[in-house]
């Protein structure tokens, strides 16, 4: 028994009539509805944000490990057909990305990488996660899916947390934006969440990636698989992450636009259901929307961030590679390419200065490795 | 019974004031600091996951930088720790870091209630008094752990009043009462108390003391809140030392009804 089978068994067209409820998933739907009252929703939102935070908002790093991909993906700049430049960051190389991190002031540092068995190997993951482990409080990982029996060493390596984005929860769609590789398989993707847990990792993230189906069905298979996961995943913290597609190699085009009133009342329709659930968002939005999401339930931010390997000092320049139809041709080439583009381009400190002026605190360390049994 | 309020005693120390401090949440240290200022706590816990370990004094880990040790007596807590094994490591460190062998045991497995777990704070309080902590856990309302943590030797009992940051008061008011009754060491009503009102009432039961820490850091003006808690827990404590009026059930007639028997 996992989520497979409760995801399938959703009453989604009933959900869907978003007809007035109070509890649960209906209730979550509820508040999905088009005529909701927006300004009302938000009021509640930030309130239920700052009894179960606080002001606080709690910075983050990603370190692009590598942008090989062995998957093709249509709306992922590391597609692997995706003509792009690409390398992988040696351990040495990746220690020295995270120490200029480090001077910006993050302590929670997210290693992400495209899937590719050769390049991004578990024992590289392990690797990267024991290295980094000596000096950073709290290292996650957004990857590709592992088997459980994997992820253990790299758990026990010190990483505390395991991301990884449903991307889409229509199987249809899903099926047509994954048309090669191992992410084919939606079922194993969305049992990920479980087998990391069973593995030891004490944070979870979960997400769908918005422009890809309607956002509320989106929403509700979103806040289903939350639901889930808090009753059987019941020792880790579940965090969610809502990102709207970006610009990005590929040139693809969202199938569905999200609008940002939407964006803003499905983020506060989670923090309404789930206020103790922690929601990330990225530099994929721009600085104002940004700001304003603060307050309303997002208590997980990135900061001054790079989408390509080596993007923070120029690590890698050396073995970077040009591929085409998955072949590797050697070029010469500056930075690889990115994953798409930031939109918010401020630094760490400006961000920090911004909460400051917001009445938030920035927290850039809320963990310890000592905590990493 | 004195005019003088008693002072609350935990392992051999005594405080003057009943109200203990948390730190988290709040939107600035500074503003923090001055919250405690205005609460007149002398005991104030940190979460160790917040501060820096290693001795580096790193600027962006800082936390400990605004309670001054001079003036508050620090008690570190193992909030983040899920199991015993967690919570003594994090408390090994944290000692070392700050030099405070005070600890607020906290272990709560589950990140959505942050109910503490009955089984693995037994087993780290009674590991971490062996170790020369001296442990103040935070537990459920359940009077047979407490006593059970009390003959492992720990310095007071925290029972929550209900979910931390739920502001929803006492809830466990029974389970309390009967925690205070049984009690030979402090009792301190720990999470929920949201209002003034709130820790008043603890310390009406007999509570020694409580901790309060969103309630103060999320108002809009936490320095006047943590005033108003201080006042609130004074308020509380001399109306335990000087006993409340029963509770009757019907009103009770001021010219007494066998007054023709004189």
């Amino acid at each position: 028994m996992s989520f497979v089978e409760t995801f399938n068994a959703l009453p989604m067209a009933e959900l869907r009539r978003f007809a007035p409820a109070t509890r649960g998933l209906a209730g979550f739907a509820a508040m999905l509805a088009p005529e909701v009252n927006l300004e009302q929703l938000a009021k509640q939102a930030h309130e239920t944000t700052l009894r179960h935070f606080g002001r606080v908002i709690r910075l983050y790093a990603p370190l692009y490990l590598s942008n090989e991909c062995i998957n093709i993906c249509k709306y992922c700049g590391f597609s692997r057909d995706n003509p792009i430049l690409r390398v992988t960051l040696t351990v040495d190389q990746v220690e020295a990305e995270a120490r200029y991190l480090q001077a910006e002031g993050f302590r929670h540092i997210l290693l992400v990488a495209g899937e590719h068995p050769h390049f991004v190997s578990n024992k590289y993951l392990r690797d990267c996660v024991a290295r980094l482990g000596r000096d950073w409080p709290s290292v996650s990982l957004e990857v590709g899916p592992l088997e459980t029996e994997e992820y253990r060493p790299i758990v026990e390596a010190g990483a505390e947390g395991l991301v990884v984005y449903q991307e889409t929860y229509d199987r249809s769609v899903y099926k047509s934006m994954h048309t090669s590789g191992p992410k084919m398989n939606f079922d194993w993707r969305l049992e990920t969440a479980e087998r990391a847990y069973a593995a030891g990792f004490k944070r979870i993230g979960i997400g769908a990636l918005l422009g890809l189906a309607d956002w509320r069905t989106e929403a509700i298979s979103l806040a289903a698989h939350v639901e889930y996961l808090l009753k059987k995943c019941w020792r880790a913290q579940i965090t969610i992450s809502v990102p709207r597609l970006r610009p990005a190699a590929g040139e693809f085009e969202p199938l569905v636009h999200v609008t940002d009133r939407e964006l803003t009342q499905f983020i506060c329709a989670m923090r309404l259901t789930f206020p103790e659930v922690g929601i990330a968002l990225s530099t994929r939005e721009p600085a104002k929307l940004r700001d304003g999401l603060m307050r309303l339930g997002v208590t997980m931010i990135s900061a001054g961030s790079h989408t390509e390997p080596g993007g923070y000092t120029g690590q890698g320049k050396d073995k970077l590679h040009l591929t085409k139809g998955g072949r590797q041709i050697e070029t010469e080439g500056e930075h690889a390419t990115v994953q798409f583009e930031i939109a918010d381009s401020r630094s760490p400190a400006e961000v920090a200065g911004v909460l400051a002026g917001m009445g938030y605190e920035a927290v850039w360390k809320d963990w310890d490795t000592s905590l990493n049994g | 019974m004195t005019d003088k309020p008693q002072l609350l005693r935990i392992a051999g120390r005594e405080f003057t004031s009943r109200l203990i401090m948390g730190t988290g949440k709040f939107a600035s240290g500074e503003l923090m600091a001055a919250a405690l200022e205005a609460s007149g706590a002398e005991l104030v816990t940190v979460a160790l996951r917040r501060a820096d370990l290693t001795g580096g004094k790193d600027k962006f880990a800082n936390i400990l930088a605004f309670v001054d040790q001079k003036r508050y007596l620090l008690l570190p807590n193992t909030s983040g720790a899920r199991t015993a094994e967690e919570a003594c490591r994090l408390a090994r460190l944290g000692r070392e870091a700050t030099g405070s062998s005070w600890m607020k045991l906290e272990i709560h497995p589950d990140p959505r209630y942050l109910l503490p777990d009955p089984i693995e704070t037994l087993k780290a309080a009674e590991i971490l008094v062996k170790e020369g902590f001296t442990v103040l856990p935070y537990i459920n309302a359940d009077p047979v752990l407490a006593k059970r943590l009390e003959d492992a030797g720990c310095a007071t009992v925290m029972p929550l009043g209900s979910p931390i940051g739920s502001a929803r008061g006492i809830e466990m008011r029974a389970s309390i009462g009967i925690i205070i009754e049984q009690a030979t060491v402090p009792v301190v009503v720990d999470a929920g108390l949201g209002a003034p009102s709130h820790a008043a009432e603890a310390l009406e039961m007999g509570a020694a003391a409580v901790l309060v820490n969103t309630a103060i850091a999320v108002a809009a003006d936490p320095v006047r809140m943590a005033a108003a808690f201080k006042l609130a827990v004074q308020a509380g404590r001399t109306a335990y030392e000087v006993g409340l009026a029963p509770k009757r059930r019907e009103a009770d007639a001021t010219s007494p009804l066998t007054g023709f028997l004189n």
